[in-house]
């Protein structure tokens, strides 16, 4: 079903999406350079700052690493998914409820399915640029002790889709400004409790499965795994749980789309 | 030329602050989020995680769940200080136009200003003795003086909602907001001791954190439930919030007066 | 084209929204180069059926071909060809006049530099080529209709459909949207479009339908409906507003039986329907009745709407 969806698609509308975003946040662009900076102050305050005070901690592959090694890929990951799930929920939200932007599309050969695509499309760009710039940094602080860390990147990508995918799903589910109470909680549970600042190990037995579930957990374990040097099987069981989510993500959004604007 | 001074009305910020709070009746549920699940999603995420390895090392004297807890506390009184002064009050000037509607009755824009702060003083302490509650069941309350905290979380809260109005009343659009949280809200909340102390930042950018309010609302909240604070540092962290709380109320009485008395 | 030689060809055609019915089973026949009006009271099905047309409301029933091609299974390559220009405007606020044209036009897949070319000959087209770099929140009322308008045209049309162009438009801009889109029906353009403003509907349209309830309750040129439902020439006597109350319109309307073939009241006047204007005058006259004031005129297409819908189109 999403491969006929698919299928139909002509890039060159979904492109059209895309450069509709480029040019209005080619104004915006303080707030496009503000989203590089935030995600390199979490990593001084709690990477660095806290990790005085916490030390080493168990590495993925074995054996420990010092904390900012730890949690810098790991901001890695939310930075994917904050830069993913804030575009795809508050944005197109607005875009979808109050702009009517959506109404005017539609009205044109655009497609629900390019129309998503475009959106998400936009979404990656953004994110992979933060991502490239983030992994730049961390390489400068000697946050990257091994080469598969280049690998991050792609893997940063794959995390962006996943979550712009769901995120746009999750959007045509929400009925008010009042539901994004809920879309915050979701985001600040995984971060906070995904993974991202102590080994799964850590957790009392009954809740990793919970905390497994999460498609955070799957990206940060990936990007660690790369960015400390050792990926395993593991850290492909990661990339199938990430695409599951995109391809999910996407049929659902396409068909849930076409029955909130088609009516 | 004779004018006749008429005796002012009194109570008219009341009359505000009434106005706000009939309004938060029906909108209360929301913000229970924000000020109350995501300060204790923090604690658990970082105080009971992190804290397991942080305690290993005792470089605090205490544990790092006592450390983090007040200091989280203090954050969520800005968080509402800052979050009450952004969109809610630019909404009164440009989408709901409330002020307008205000100022065509006896109120003056003092009193507009009074009583929404009245009404923001009243959410922080709402929320900081939730949280107390919550500190207590963590076990983190460890003196009778934390009950100080209350009216420190309000000072906290209308220390940075002061200067904000006055940020809010310069902005046509609400895209400042995001640049505002992004540019100085995270980073004050990141590196005013609440996670770290700030002898842990590098020399030369420690001034930076002694300018923030936070910090010194940090230090006030500490100091008050682990039962540590003196009494000379505590009226200096009182006085500087102090003075944030009236430079920052002089400076947005002249700015909302500037953009509604035209 | 489909091969009933029609460019719209709609048999049966119902929508429903949940329980409630909006369009109840409507046939439609719209050839190329036509203007066609749909008129009809507030919530009589209009929007609901054009927006069928568009392709972005997949019918409840009934079978629907555009251009020659089935709406159901061909929306985006019918919408390529299709100008809309919705009930309420749908401009995209964060881009300029300029670009709310431009862009428009990529989601059409048109090459940059012909979307340049054609956003500014269309900014002209609709005199708003000087706010070009404004933003659009600050445009008035009658110059975001007439951007609509022009971003309607960007991919060359063959079929506009205009869902109440003119709406809120002060008579001057009304004018000159009626000039404009004139124009496109000069070059062959076909034009479907729905109004409350009889005049435009006389103006504009070859062929109309008037729809109430969610039906067609007529379907012709403006000049045959008018002889069909009406009367050559109306007679309107304005009273006091007391005087038309309740039983005493009534009384009054029965001292005037017989002197035209139909006498319609309305809370502040009396239609006398009838083919010669100054004779039944006199007769009115001659019958004792005195109005405020009294005029005969020429019937129109608001006549014929007041018969089949009891209702006035001003609301
Ligand atoms: N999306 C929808 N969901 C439910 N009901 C709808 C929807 N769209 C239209 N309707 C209903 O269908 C009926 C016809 O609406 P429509 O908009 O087609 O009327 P209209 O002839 O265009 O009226 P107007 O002159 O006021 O624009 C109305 O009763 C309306 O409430
Ligand atoms: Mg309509």
């Amino acid at each position: 079903m999403l491969s006929t969806l698919l299928l139909r698609v002509d890039p060159r509308r979904a492109g059209a999406v895309v450069e509709r975003n480029v040019l209005v946040h080619r104004r915006g662009w303080i707030v496009l350079l503000s989203g590089f900076f935030e995600p390199f102050l979490y990593l001084l305050a709690l990477g660095i700052g806290l990790g005085h005070l916490v030390g080493s901690v168990p590495a993925p592959g074995g054996g420990t690493v010092p904390y900012p090694v730890f949690v810098a890929p790991a901001m890695l990951a939310v930075q994917a998914m904050n830069a993913a799930l804030t575009e795809t929920t508050f944005n197109v939200f607005g875009k979808l409820k109050y702009m009517r932007l959506y109404d005017a599309v539609l009205a044109t050969p655009v497609t629900p399915t390019e129309l998503a695509l475009g959106e998400i499309g936009w979404c990656l760009a953004r994110s992979g640029l933060y991502s490239a710039a983030f992994l730049g940094v961390m390489a400068v602080l000697g946050l990257t002790p091994s080469w598969w860390a280049v690998l991050a990147w792609p893997a940063a990508l794959l995390i962006g889709f996943a979550f712009a995918a769901l995120g746009m799903a999750l959007t045509t589910f929400l009925r008010s400004w009042q539901d994004f109470d809920y879309v915050v909680v979701i985001m600040m549970v995984m971060f906070m409790f995904a993974g991202t600042f102590t080994p799964l190990s850590a957790y009392p037995a009954w809740v990793r499965p919970l905390v497994e579930l999460t498609p955070l957990y799957h990206g940060v374990a990936l990007t660690r795994s790369l960015t400390t040097g050792s990926p395993d099987l593991g850290a492909l069981g990661h990339v199938a749980y990430l695409v599951v989510c995109v391809v999910l993500g996407l049929w659902i959004a396409a068909r849930r789309m076409a029955r909130l604007l088609l009516t | 030329m004779a004018t006749t001074v008429r005796a002012v009305p009194r109570g008219r910020a009341a009359h505000v602050l009434a106005y706000h709070l009939v309004g938060y009746r029906r909108t209360w549920r929301a913000t229970v989020f924000s000020s109350f699940l995501l300060p204790v999603i923090y604690l658990a995420g970082i105080g009971l995680g992190v804290g397991g390895y942080v305690d290993r090392g005792h470089h605090l004297g205490v544990a790092y769940l006592s450390f983090l807890a007040p200091g989280v506390l203090a954050t969520t009184a800005l968080t509402i200080g800052v979050e009450e002064s952004t969109y809610r009050v630019f909404s009164q000037f440009e989408w709901d136009r409330t002020y307008e509607a205000m100022l065509a009755t006896p109120l003056r824009v003092v009193d507009l200003l009074l009583g929404q702060l009245a009404f923001v003083v009243f959410r922080a302490l709402v929320a900081v003795v939730v949280f107390l509650a919550v500190m207590a069941a963590f076990g983190t309350v460890h003196s009778p003086w934390a009950v100080a905290v209350v009216p420190v979380g309000g000072l906290i809260a209308l220390a940075c909602a002061a200067p904000t109005f006055a940020f809010t009343a310069t902005q046509s659009s609400a895209q400042g907001f995001s640049v505002l949280q992004r540019f100085a809200v995270i980073p004050v909340q990141l590196f005013s001791g609440v996670f770290f102390p700030v002898s842990q930042l590098p020399a030369p950018v420690r001034p930076l954190a002694y300018l923030s309010p936070l910090w010194h609302g940090v230090e006030l909240c500490r100091g008050l439930t682990l039962g540590t604070l003196h009494p000379w540092p505590a009226l200096g962290h009182l006085a500087y919030l102090a003075v944030w709380a009236g430079v920052g109320f002089a400076l947005a009485a002249r700015t909302f007066r500037r953009r509604l008395v035209v | 084209m489909g091969g009933d030689g029609y460019l719209i060809s709609a048999t049966g055609l119902v929508k429903r929204f949940g329980d409630f019915t909006a369009v109840a089973g409507i046939d439609l026949g719209v050839r190329r180069g036509e203007a066609f009006g749909f008129l009809g009271p507030n919530g009589a099905g209009k929007s609901s059926t054009m927006r069928m047309i568009g392709c972005v409301s997949p019918p409840s029933e009934g079978r629907l071909s555009i251009l020659g091609l089935d709406a159901a299974s061909h929306g985006p390559q019918i919408r390529a060809r299709l100008g809309v220009v919705p009930q309420q405007d749908s401009l995209d606020v964060e881009l300029t006049v300029l670009e709310n044209l431009t862009i428009y036009a990529r989601y059409f897949g048109i090459p940059r530099a012909v979307a340049q070319r054609r956003a500014a000959e269309l900014l002209d087209f609709v005199q708003l080529a000087d706010r070009a770099g404004d933003r659009v929140e600050p445009l008035s009322g009658g110059m975001k209709r007439r951007l609509t308008i022009a971003r309607s045209l960007v991919n060359e049309p063959e079929l506009v459909l205009l869902d109440e162009p003119t709406t809120g438009l002060d008579p001057q801009a009304r004018h000159l949207v009626w000039e404009r889109l004139y124009r496109l029906k000069q070059r062959g353009v076909t034009l479907v479009l729905t109004t409350h403003y009889m005049d435009e509907a006389e103006q504009l349209c070859d062929r109309l339908v008037v729809m109430d309830g969610g039906r067609i309750v007529a379907e012709g040129s403006p000049s045959a409906l008018i002889a069909r439902f009406s009367t050559r020439e109306v007679v309107e006597l304005r009273f006091d507003l007391a005087d038309l109350d309740g039983a005493r319109g009534r009384d009054i309307a029965d001292t005037l039986t017989g002197l035209a073939d139909r006498v319609e009241v309305l809370p502040d006047r009396l239609l006398l329907y009838t083919a010669d204007g100054d004779a039944t005058v006199t007769a009115v006259t001659d019958r004792g009745v005195e109005p405020m004031s009294v005029l005969v005129r020429r019937s129109s297409l608001e006549d014929v709407f007041l018969r089949l819908t009891g209702r006035t189109l001003v609301d």
